[in-house]
């Protein structure tokens, strides 16, 4: 395999990751978080939101620079580095307000944190302007 | 960043089978989540075995639906041929509905009878699917054959 590939493998392995973790909180908001379904969801969400943002964000910035075709100033490139910071903002005050048990706007959060990764994916799909 | 080059005419389909594909994922992780911590907490149990089920049933299930639509639709734009790792991903697809079909007949068992072995097949079942659909984005990303 080359080290594109193994790129790429690790980026979609952080992508997937990131929605397994946008799903748990998804249940948690809105099945009510009760105490049993936050003890056993809370902490997976968590691990799985950070570790898939942190990895889609550094695999991805190793593809940019590893891939001739694509600079890290490109507008999709930009543009998925916005949404990222949308998305990680509003996972980060969620992910605070589940820890503390009564998350103030929790189903607005969740909705910016899925709208975010939704366009994340259409950007990296359709990559508008490369 | 999901492919270098290729027709525009393919970024909606690929899309619908890569976001299905994401959703599988993603609501899969839940059933052995919640399943297990049904069979740790006893006082719990039947809230959390519920959800596994729900899980299943509303998340799983249609995003297998999607993701599956997503690749005959692939297939049908670009001529893919039989390289290996197409073959990867429709043996993973076919086997994973069926354990999927498997696990969610479990689940309900145990939402109606209580945690106990069938709870542990779940785990067991959704733990094995994922690492499966790990070994099919490698398969999908490297593309051997």
């Amino acid at each position: 395999m080359s080290l594109y590939e193994w790129l790429l493998f690790f980026h979609l392995l952080a992508a997937f990751a990131l929605v397994a973790g946008l799903v748990s909180y998804g249940v948690l908001v809105t099945q009510g978080a009760g105490d049993a379904t936050r003890r056993a969801v809370g902490p997976p969400a968590l691990a799985l939101w950070n570790a898939g943002g942190i990895g889609v964000l550094a695999f991805g910035i190793a593809l940019a620079l590893e891939v001739d075709s694509y600079e890290l100033w490109d507008g999709w490139i930009i543009a998925a580095i916005v949404l990222w910071l949308i998305a990680s903002a509003a996972g980060g005050r969620l992910s605070r307000g589940v820890r503390e048990g009564a998350p103030d706007g929790a189903q607005v959060l969740l909705a910016v944190m899925a709208l975010a990764t939704l366009a994340l994916l259409v950007d990296m799909v359709f990559k508008p302007g490369a | 960043m999901i492919a270098i080059v290729r027709p525009d005419g393919w970024n909606l389909p690929l899309l619908v089978h890569v976001g299905g594909a994401m959703l599988l994922v993603g609501t899969l992780v839940v059933v052995p989540v919640v399943m297990a911590g049904a069979l740790r907490h006893g006082d719990d149990a039947a809230v959390l075995s519920r959800l596994a089920c729900r899980s299943l049933l509303l998340g799983v299930l249609p995003s297998y639906l999607v993701m599956r639509v997503g690749a005959e639709w692939v297939a049908s734009e670009e001529a893919v041929g039989d390289p290996t790792w197409v073959g990867i991903g429709y043996m993973t697809s076919d086997v994973g509905l069926l354990l999927i079909l498997i696990a969610t007949g479990l689940a309900w068992r145990t939402q109606r009878r209580g945690v106990g072995g069938p709870a542990r097949a779940v785990v067991v079942l959704a733990g094995v699917l994922l690492i499966a659909y790990a070994v099919t984005i490698w398969a999908m990303s490297a593309k051997p054959g």
